[in-house]
């Protein structure tokens, strides 16, 4: 370290410095364009969220959702194939036997710890029957403990694609741990 | 024996042999899905295809039988071309459902597919459309479509089993692996199918959706099941806990050995690991009686069993070893007998009903280690008591503490009140045992055992042979092996020199019992080694 740093005074001054010219220049930026009505001037710009949004990438990877069949049952034959390549195991599945022997089998439980989650995408990726997406455009889920960041399979079946806006046409799942006590 | 060239490598083998078993004895592997060692040659499959001499046209390297100067080629253009199209042929009417197939990752469809297929596919028709998911039996589960007829199971059940469940029926590409009308695939090895099925098609219903194979480790074991010992692989799911149930041991699959049981295993075996991961399972020491029953640490409860053997004289302690213990077991047992001075010991037990028998495998003693306990030395000391004799006492107050080892004394073939006074009368009664059963009920002090996959040791099967068994899972809760059990009682009771691994256990026995001698784990290896002759005439 060298000698001046050592005083660290120093250094939070010419920080202090630089917000302060960041700040200084938008302010004139933001005067020009608002009050002079020039055209040519842009300050920074904040986005008012979450009542603004900007708009998201068609190829945004969202919450999971997972496809339903006509009858509304999951897609999903249990295969294991999203649970294997998983990078961060949050995906776990429990097969059983499906009524229809074409089938062969269903997923009787299918959670996803999104807490664990880190959003690669590869379970879209290895499914071989389009069964499970990250295209509902939910992306602020939260919980108060752990427990509650897994989402069970009624949940993730519940999801509905985003719209064509981008925005999420599901509202955002509500953990077990927040369901207000009667 | 003729002398042949495979591949440029010249090999001598026996007359009569197979052209695909004299290259797998050079290391040569021939892709093939019929051929199967333990059974009689069909050549349905078509696929171990080589070039053999000046012949223009491939032919199938399992029904040639070797000649004096045979030149055979397994890896030539032509060769490998005739692979690739018997490997299109073979998945035309394929359903191709690898992901929700129990087989997949163990599959030698796709195995081979990789190696010796990867070609276009050009079936652009409807499949060949066959029954699903039809149970065959108690054990089998069968799936028509995924069948490539190579005929195995059918060929298993007429040579090895001689029941015959099996046939082929229809006809050209509606051909269809089934069961003759009114029978059922419920022969005593009907598990076997699935191990020989090279596809999906036979699978496993104790097995079925349990967990997928790639998840599994393999440990070698021994089979506890019977006095045979038959060579098995435990398959275990430790990274996916959340399948199967929460059971660590996921299934039992025999392990070749040339001597024992060669490719098979008795139903009985392969589904017999269920106490393993059973809620009856002891999994913390214990000490009180019935409700009065409290967990305590190893520590606290060592130092209490020494006390209670302290206590009485040696004529007043019973010891019930059992034969489902290791070798290792038994010795560190018999060393502290020895020391004690204990004179009432004893290991068996007659069983409620006698066990089936038959010329495969199966043998009637159900323990696997009966020989072990006999070679080491369990039985009666001069002038003490044998297992029923020492209850006997027990009811007449005689004898005050006795130590049964896995037992269950009320599911014997003694009349079960009598042996219940029996052992409600003893002062202490000790229960050492993986799972709980009626006596642990009696105990007054209950110490867990670690069930044989996990721990390692060895058996000693009927005809003499000591066999090693690995460690496959961790033992559940505070669960020991027997013989870290016995040793810590020892030190307590001021035994010197205790060993702290199952090798140096074995060590010290070698060194100690004639019939082991010489031996150790290395000597064992993979396949054992017989220690005493059939007929026990002596140290073979």
């Amino acid at each position: 370290m060298r000698f001046r740093q050592r005083f660290y005074l120093g250094e939070v001054l010419i920080g202090l410095g630089i917000t302060a010219a960041h700040f200084f220049a938008n302010l004139g930026r933001h005067t020009a364009r608002h009050v002079f009505r020039s055209k040519r001037a842009r300050g920074a710009v904040t986005f008012q969220y979450p009542e603004e949004r900007r708009p998201y990438s068609p190829r945004l990877r969202s919450l999971h959702r997972l496809v339903r069949r006509e009858d509304g049952s999951p897609r999903c034959v249990a295969c294991m194939m999203c649970e294997t390549v998983c990078p961060a195991h949050c995906i776990y599945i429990v097969a059983a036997e499906h009524p229809n022997p074409e089938i062969e089998k269903y997923p009787e439980r299918f959670d996803i710890d999104l807490g664990k989650c880190v959003f690669c995408g590869y379970c879209v990726e290895a499914c071989p029957e389009d069964a499970i997406r990250m295209d509902t455009g939910i992306l602020e889920f939260s919980s108060y403990s752990r427990r509650g960041m897994i989402y069970a399979k009624e949940t993730l079946l519940a999801l509905e694609p985003a719209g064509p806006d981008g925005n999420p046409r599901s509202p955002i799942p509500i953990p077990a741990d927040r369901v207000p006590s009667p | 024996m003729p002398k042949l060239t495979i591949d440029g490598r010249e090999s001598e083998v026996p007359e009569g042999t197979g052209v695909i078993e004299a290259a797998r004895r050079l290391g040569i592997e021939v892709p093939h899905y019929c051929y199967h060692p333990g059974l009689s040659i069909a050549g349905q499959c078509r696929l171990c295809m080589v070039e053999i001499g000046n012949n223009p046209r491939p032919q199938i390297a399992c029904n040639t039988q070797v000649v004096e100067g045979m030149v055979v080629r397994t890896e030539t253009p032509k060769v490998l071309e005739t692979r690739q199209a018997i490997m299109e042929f073979h998945l035309i009417n394929h359903p191709l459902d690898c992901p929700v197939c129990d087989q997949a990752g163990e599959c030698w469809l796709q195995i081979y597919y990789m190696k010796h297929g990867l070609y276009e596919p050009r079936m652009v028709d409807e499949k060949v459309h066959k029954p699903k998911a039809v149970p065959l039996g108690p054990h089998v589960i069968l799936d028509a479509e995924r069948c490539i007829l190579c005929s195995r199971c059918v060929r298993f059940c007429d040579e090895i089993t001689g029941t015959g469940e099996l046939g082929i029926f229809q006809r050209g590409d509606h051909s269809e692996i089934g069961l003759f009308p009114g029978r059922e695939l419920a022969n005593p090895y009907s598990g076997n199918v699935v191990d020989i099925c090279p596809v999906g098609a036979l699978t496993d219903r104790d097995f079925r959706f349990a967990v997928r194979v790639w998840y599994l480790e393999t440990a070698k074991s021994i089979c506890p099941g019977c006095s045979r010992g038959c060579n098995i692989a435990v398959h275990s799911n430790l990274r996916r806990p959340h399948h199967d149930g929460g059971r660590r041991v996921a299934r039992l699959k025999p392990r070749y050995h040339a001597e024992v049981n060669r490719w098979w295993i008795c139903d009985a075996g392969r589904y017999g690991y269920k106490f393993v991961d059973d809620p009856s399972r002891v999994r913390f020491p214990t000490r009180g009686r019935g409700d009065a029953a409290a967990e305590v640490g190893w520590d606290e409860i060592v130092p209490l069993i020494a006390g209670q053997l302290r206590r009485y004289q040696p004529g007043e302690i019973g010891v019930l070893a059992s034969p489902q213990m290791a070798n290792e077991d038994l010795f560190l047992l018999r060393r502290l007998v020895d020391h004690l001075g204990l004179a009432h010991v004893d290991f068996r037990v007659p069983p409620s009903r006698p066990g089936d028998e038959d010329r495969i495998l199966i043998k009637a003693d159900k323990n696997p280690n009966r020989r072990g306990a006999e070679l080491i030395g369990l039985g009666p000391r001069d002038g003490g008591l044998d297992a029923r004799g020492m209850l006997r006492a027990a009811r007449e107050r005689r004898i005050k503490c006795l130590w049964v080892f896995h037992h269950d004394l009320l599911a014997s073939a003694w009349p079960e009140g009598e042996i219940r006074e029996a052992l409600e009368s003893l002062e202490c009664l000790l229960f050492q045992g993986s799972n709980g059963n009626g006596v642990r009920l009696l105990a007054h002090y209950v110490l867990p055992s670690a069930a044989w996959v996990e721990r390692e040791g060895t058996f000693t099967n009927f005809e003499g042979r000591v066999q090693r068994f690995w460690k496959a899972v961790e033992p559940l809760g505070a669960a020991r092996a027997d013989w870290e059990i016995v040793a810590r009682i020892g030190e307590a009771l001021g035994l010197s020199f205790m060993p702290d691994t199952g090798e140096d256990c074995f060590k010290a026995l070698a060194a100690t019992v004639p019939a082991f001698a010489g031996l150790s784990y290395r000597e064992l290896r993979d396949t054992g080694r017989l220690v005493w002759d059939c007929a026990g005439r002596g140290p073979a």
